[in-house]
């Protein structure tokens, strides 16, 4: 490694930006926080090969709580459901959240100051309030229980969207306020109509915040327990509420090699998001 | 004539909502077919609206625009006969050079092979050839202007709108851009309609200008009409730089008149003016027409007597401020009437900007037919 020339401190004596990483207790201070959030989760993923039923001592090494997981017919339907609620809830959020987006950007009209304040109110209002809300509402309107699957879902589905596509709302208005308003017009002197222009023109210049807002839609509603504890019916159980009941019992080492793969799974999804997301940000850098 | 004009704006106004004043104020002008026509005037003139309306992006409050004989009234912007080049060029970024160029042929449903024959015959036009598969963030600005160019001309309109096309280039580029955007209108020989702020540029590229003020058409000519015979004081001074004195008009013949200006001295004509009401008029005098020479050198005063009475069309006075340009030279003079005048003088030799300098006692004259008498 060479060594540090003698200009590399300013006359200052403040430190060089690309010196930082080399000195030693930034290092470990970088080493300490990234423990920090990361521990607890190594921890999940290497107890879950742990061969003891109680998982408070590490006793051997086995890969049968996976096996035990993946045959839990409860658990695999919880978390059936889970990833069921979590990709309609996304797939409504991203239509109802790009439209609400598109709406507020382009257009002036009464009461929109009062319709973006309601819009945020999800993201505010805390989770056990929306959770008993639902609850009330679902239950003062007579939400049928017994509905078949998937549509005993769908009291889940319509509270995860609910909280969700506000969030997409803000991640799509973020990324249409850097849209350049002269390339739509550019489209319709071509020749596009309102449709071609916005399909050709402003939806690619959006997928960016598309595909981060599914992203952050699909996690917040996987990831869910106060609002879908209150929503589900009787006979329905998710994957964090599954989760909660089991722990409650004890925490098997099946339930850490369960949540190692939904780790596995969100990776990933995350992986292929930014793919698509980086090239979509470069390509539209203008 | 007015068969040939491709584009009529008839009485046009267009007053924003919430606006006191309107933006266009009852226009009426022609266009006429296979011109480079220029819309020129500062920021907030209502030039670049009027071009809008023209390209269908506003919709006029009141008037007609009539686009080769067709009442536009009601025609989306994606139906009009017309294409725009935009300020930002508003070339799309996740399309190809090639892609963007042939977007418009693609919407209109013009069969595959020949797109890809007008898409290449289009980029020969502007010298892109060759940058076909290249994405919009990898040109510079000015290649990107070219694809707008190219993209807009593949689709054979009758009128091509370029709003502000060179304000984003560089001044070598700008300059060099002005000859081809010229040069490329003669080619395809259909009618450029341009608005710009930047006066060089309206007159190196127009047939005709039309300078906008507030709203209003201030003049419509060719452009050295513009300049060496201006209809009003904001013409005057917009276009080119001008030396303006308020004075009275004490004679007015057919052939010759004389206004007395407090600031400049007795100004001499050898033409009529035409039009005046009062006796209150303004005399404008363009720098490059102002001789400037020592007191009393001979020769110079002789000529001075030449085509004026005694005492008309002189000044003196003292050089207060110097900019040398290469070409020419900048004199800020400080008359002796209390007055400042602005002299250019070209520099002939390579010297000839060391004759004067600060604090140097001046004469000048100037010609019979260079004044010019503004009424409004």
């Amino acid at each position: 490694m060479a060594r540090p020339l003698a200009g590399q401190t300013g006359v200052t004596g403040a430190i060089a930006p690309l010196e930082y990483t080399r000195r030693a207790w930034l290092r470990l201070w970088v080493g300490l926080v990234l423990a920090f959030l990361y521990a607890p989760i190594l921890t999940l993923v290497a107890f879950s090969f742990n061969d003891s039923k109680r998982n408070i001592v590490w006793r051997g090494f086995t890969l049968k709580y996976y096996g035990q997981a993946l045959h839990d017919e409860g658990l695999m339907q919880a978390l059936g459901n889970s990833l069921t609620i979590a990709a309609l809830a996304t797939v409504f959020s991203l239509i109802l959240g790009a439209l609400s987006a598109l709406a507020l950007w382009r257009f002036r009209f009464p009461g929109k100051a009062l319709a973006e304040g309601t819009m945020s109110l999800p993201i505010v209002v805390p989770e056990i309030c929306m959770g008993v809300a639902m609850l009330s509402f679902f239950a003062a309107v007579g939400w049928p229980t017994d509905l078949p699957w998937p549509l005993s879902l769908s009291a889940i589905v319509i509270a995860h969207i609910t909280f969700c596509f506000p969030f997409v709302t803000m991640v799509v208005r973020a990324r249409l306020a850097s849209f350049n308003r002269e390339q739509e017009e550019a489209a319709k002197d071509l020749g596009a109509s309102e449709w071609r222009a916005l399909v050709d023109v402003i939806i690619p210049h959006m997928r960016p915040g598309l595909v981060a807002g599914a992203l952050l839609a699909f996690t917040l509603s996987l990831d869910d327990f106060i609002i879908t504890f209150f929503t589900a019916g009787p006979n329905t159980n998710t994957f964090p509420v599954k989760i909660y009941s089991m722990v409650r019992f004890s925490v098997t080492p099946e339930v850490n090699a369960i949540s190692a793969l939904v780790i596995l799974l969100t990776i990933c999804l995350t992986a292929v998001a930014m793919k698509v997301q980086g090239e979509a940000a470069l390509s539209a850098a203008h | 004539m007015a068969d040939s004009a491709i584009i009529s704006v008839r009485n046009v106004s267009k007053v924003y909502s919430g606006a006191t004043t309107p933006a266009v104020d009852d226009v009426s002008l022609d266009i006429m077919a296979g011109e480079f026509f220029v819309l020129l005037g500062p920021s907030g003139c209502g030039k670049t609206t009027l071009l809008r309306m023209i390209a269908g992006f506003e919709l006029p409050s009141a008037g007609q625009i009539l686009i080769d004989g067709k009442d536009m009234a009601g025609v989306p912007p994606n139906k009009r006969p017309v294409n725009m080049v935009f300020q930002s060029y508003a070339v799309f970024p996740h399309m190809s050079v090639a892609k963007n160029v042939g977007y418009g042929l693609r919407i209109t449903g013009v069969p595959a092979a020949d797109i890809a024959a007008r898409v290449e015959e289009a980029l020969a036009l502007v010298k892109l050839d060759g940058l076909a598969a290249r994405m919009p963030d990898q040109l510079s600005g000015g290649q990107r202007q070219r694809v707008a160019l190219a993209r807009s001309l593949v689709m054979r309109p009758k009128v091509l709108l370029l709003d502000e096309p060179l304000s984003a280039l560089d001044a070598k580029l700008r300059a060099a851009m002005q000859f081809e955007l010229a040069a490329l209108q003669e080619k395809v020989g259909i009618t450029f309609v341009t608005v710009t702020h930047d006066q060089d540029e309206a007159l190196s590229m127009a047939c005709r200008v039309a300078v906008m003020e507030r709203g209003n058409v201030a003049q419509l000519a060719a452009p050295s009409d513009l300049y060496e015979f201006p209809a009003n004081r904001f013409v005057a001074d917009f276009v080119g730089s001008v030396n303006i004195f308020e004075g009275r008009l004490t004679l007015d013949e057919p052939d010759r008149a004389e206004v007395e200006c407090p600031g400049l001295g007795k100004v001499w004509l050898n033409h009529g003016v035409t039009g005046a009401h009062g006796s209150q008029v303004w005399v404008a005098l363009r720098p490059e027409k102002i001789y400037l020479h020592v007191p009393g050198e001979g020769r110079a005063a002789k000529a001075a007597a030449e085509d004026a009475p005694a005492g008309c069309n002189t000044a003196r006075g003292v050089i207060k401020g110097m900019s040398y340009l290469g070409d020419i030279t900048l004199y800020d003079i400080h008359l002796e009437s209390g007055a400042r005048l602005r002299v250019s003088r070209p520099n002939l030799s390579r010297h000839a900007q060391q004759a004067f300098t600060w604090e140097d006692k001046v004469s000048l004259h100037w010609r019979a037919d260079s004044p010019v008498v503004l009424l409004s």
